[in-house]
């Protein structure tokens, strides 16, 4: 059984960097990169040989009444594939990146514990643990934000700090409400007792894990931590919490409680669509006039996290196909550019763009890669990006759903439009740099080079053949809704 | 031991009798964990709070030559790595990560309960020495006004 060791591995790691790493950085390196490997390994391994069936696993041996269950299914192994091809690629970026801001140790230690958290919330089945593993996630996220030590960075992690608290504690009394409610804490049981409650019970507790969950997700009117952190954190870190945290956080407990758990009630449904095409136009609207490289990539997350609302809004499988697809592509996309912005900053010690330029000779790898990821954030047809979007346009026409459609199509539009300037400002601007404050090295590149390789090679996944092996067991476990009870209990009879 | 550095000499004297019997009854609610209200955090606690209390009566300095701060991070560190180590034990040997490997011993016994008495004190000395380094940490730093 290989359940527990996505949270074992990087736990381990984290306290083995602070135990013996103390002293030398090295061995804080070699330790991180061994622990996600394995996790990438793991995690692919997981996916590829799974397919559509559900593995169980209960911790300390106790059943179910009274235990703690993992669960792992299609869509568990698709995000952590996603957690751990990003942890990867940013501990590789990381090396050097965080050398160039101090040496230390504890950088690692705590982004080991942010992929636990992360991990962890991923794989459990039980409503308490979800919310232990996700308040290790979000504390281990504050102190990456604050890691540079400047009064800007500070301000910001104490704004997400307070208002990950406000979400954590509205999470806290939706559990509580849901525990009151159905007395067990078992997602699965709590999905069987709760159609036998009053209607209004789901109607209370889906309003609380909406408002707390939407904010991890920073769906737009519980945006406004999200462009601070995630512009005010170190480059890699950014790319971690854009590309994978809001969505292992927020949109991937909320699929799997409004769908698995509460059977995507259509009001919810419904929520999930307005607050979709209000993120997208909005976000790119407020992304379009920002000069900062990375607070222009920290409001396209709101923008491109509509895009996922808004399929999984539509609730047909189509569209839920294309919000997977979309999850996915734009961990990629969002963490290159991120990254690119990193490099550009790390070069130029600027993000302005309007002091860039002439990035075309003195950074190469990176001014390529950036535009590759732009076409595809702008939804350009080879890139992944295309695919996706079109598939949650197509959806949402089949749907009867010809306005938001519409949105979405605008929103494409505008983010193409704020791509362009990032690449004529930034990467063709007038402004001559002639040298560099420090050489971006060959991690860095190796990092990029990677991601931008996936935005053109996970377009394959739209290929029929390769579509029945990877996207369609996840959306056939979301599709599925309540059925996600019986793979859970009676995969708990057979052991 | 400076005699100007921290709080008055009444504290001091009451400090050095009542740490070691607040040590005690942080020890003594981690190992009835199992067996009464308490356990590892709340004994973690009480185990901070003694630390704490000779911080507060006998100032920073004091601190650093009584206790080594370093071993103490050393300590915090290896707790948890013990506290996985037995929950990597509990798959090879009971089946399942955290299981029970060890003699449950008799009821209401101070040494029964399985593992869990070993878990309660990794986590007594890993909340105890979190806690008191967090303010150990916070007290170091210096308050910079301006910006």
């Amino acid at each position: 059984m290989i359940l527990p060791y996505y949270i074992i591995i990087p736990l381990l790691a984290a306290f083995l960097i602070s135990l013996i790493a103390g002293k030398k950085d090295n061995w804080a390196v070699i330790l991180s990169v061994i622990a996600t490997t394995a996790l990438l390994v793991l995690s692919l391994f997981s996916f590829i040989s799974m397919k559509d069936e559900t593995v169980t696993y209960s911790m300390s041996a106790w059943s179910l009444p009274y235990g703690i269950v993992l669960v792992q299914d299609a869509l568990t192994s698709f995000i952590l594939v996603m957690v751990s091809i990003i942890s990867f690629t940013s501990l590789i970026f990381s090396i050097q990146y965080i050398r160039h801001l101090s040496m230390d140790w504890k950088y690692y230690s705590l982004f080991m514990l942010l992929v636990t958290g992360m991990n962890g919330v991923i794989i459990t089945g039980d409503f308490f643990n979800l919310y232990v593993f996700m308040e290790i996630a979000l504390f281990s996220a504050f102190a990456l934000v604050a890691y540079g030590s400047r009064a800007e960075e500070f301000e910001a992690a104490f704004k997400y700090a307070v208002m990950g608290s406000v979400s954590s504690f509205l999470i806290l009394a939706g559990i509580a409400v849901t525990y009151s409610a159905t007395s067990t804490l078992t997602m699965a049981k709590v999905a069987e007792v709760l159609p036998t409650n009053d209607q209004k019970v789901i109607f209370w507790i889906g309003a609380l894990f909406m408002a707390g969950f939407g904010l991890k997700a920073a769906a737009m009117p519980f945006h406004a931590w999200l462009p601070d952190a995630h512009s005010s954190a170190p480059a890699p870190i950014s790319s971690m919490l854009s590309g994978v945290l809001i969505k292992a956080l927020g949109i991937y407990v909320l699929i799997r409680i409004f769908y698995n758990v509460f059977n995507a009630p259509e009001i919810f449904t419904k929520i999930f669509l307005v607050l979709g095409t209000i993120s997208i136009i909005i976000g790119v609207f407020l992304a379009i006039g920002q000069w900062d490289m990375k607070r222009l990539l920290a409001y396209h997350s709101i923008s491109q996290i509509g895009y996922i609302l808004l399929g999984m809004g539509i609730a047909t499988p189509l569209g839920i196909l294309g919000a997977v697809f979309h999850l996915f592509n734009h961990a990629i996309f969002k963490s290159l550019l991120f990254y690119n912005a990193g490099s550009v900053e790390m070069a130029l010690g600027t993000r302005d763009l309007r002091k860039m330029g002439n990035l075309m000779k003195i950074l190469p790898t990176t001014s390529q890669t950036s535009l590759i990821a732009s076409l595809s954030i702008s939804g350009i047809p080879p890139f992944n990006g295309f695919f996706s979007k079109l598939i949650i346009i197509i959806a949402a026409l089949q749907a009867g759903l010809p306005w938001y459609a519409v949105f979405a199509i605008i929103g494409s539009l505008l983010t193409l439009a704020s791509f362009m300037k990032v690449q004529r400002y930034g990467f063709k601007g007038e402004t001559t740099v002639e040298s560099v404050e420090n050489k971006v090295g060959w991690r860095m590149n190796t990092a990029m080079i990677i991601l931008a390789v996936l935005c053109i090679a996970t377009s394959l996944m739209v290929v029929p053949g390769i579509q029945e092996v990877t996207l369609d067991p996840v959306v056939k476990v979301i599709a599925d809704k309540t059925e996600y009870i019986q793979l859970v209990l009676g995969g708990m009879n057979g052991n | 031991m400076q005699q100007n550095d921290g709080m008055t000499l009444i504290v001091k004297t009451v400090t050095r009798i009542s740490v070691w019997m607040i040590l005690l009854y942080g020890i003594y609610i981690i190992f009835h964990g199992h067996l009464s209200p308490g356990g590892g955090f709340a004994g973690g606690v009480i185990i901070a709070l003694a630390l704490l209390n000779v911080l507060l009566a006998f100032g920073r300095k004091f601190t650093s030559e009584w206790l080594n701060i370093s071993f103490l991070h050393d300590l915090e560190s290896a707790s948890a790595t013990l506290f996985l180590v037995i929950g990597i034990l509990g798959i090879s040997l009971g089946g399942a990560f955290l299981a029970n490997f060890m003699n449950k011993g008799e009821l209401f016994a101070l040494l029964s309960a399985g593992t869990i008495l070993t878990l309660n004190i990794f986590i007594g000395i890993k909340v105890g020495m979190s806690l008191f380094l967090v303010v150990w940490v916070l007290a170091g730093s210096k308050i910079v006004k301006g910006e």
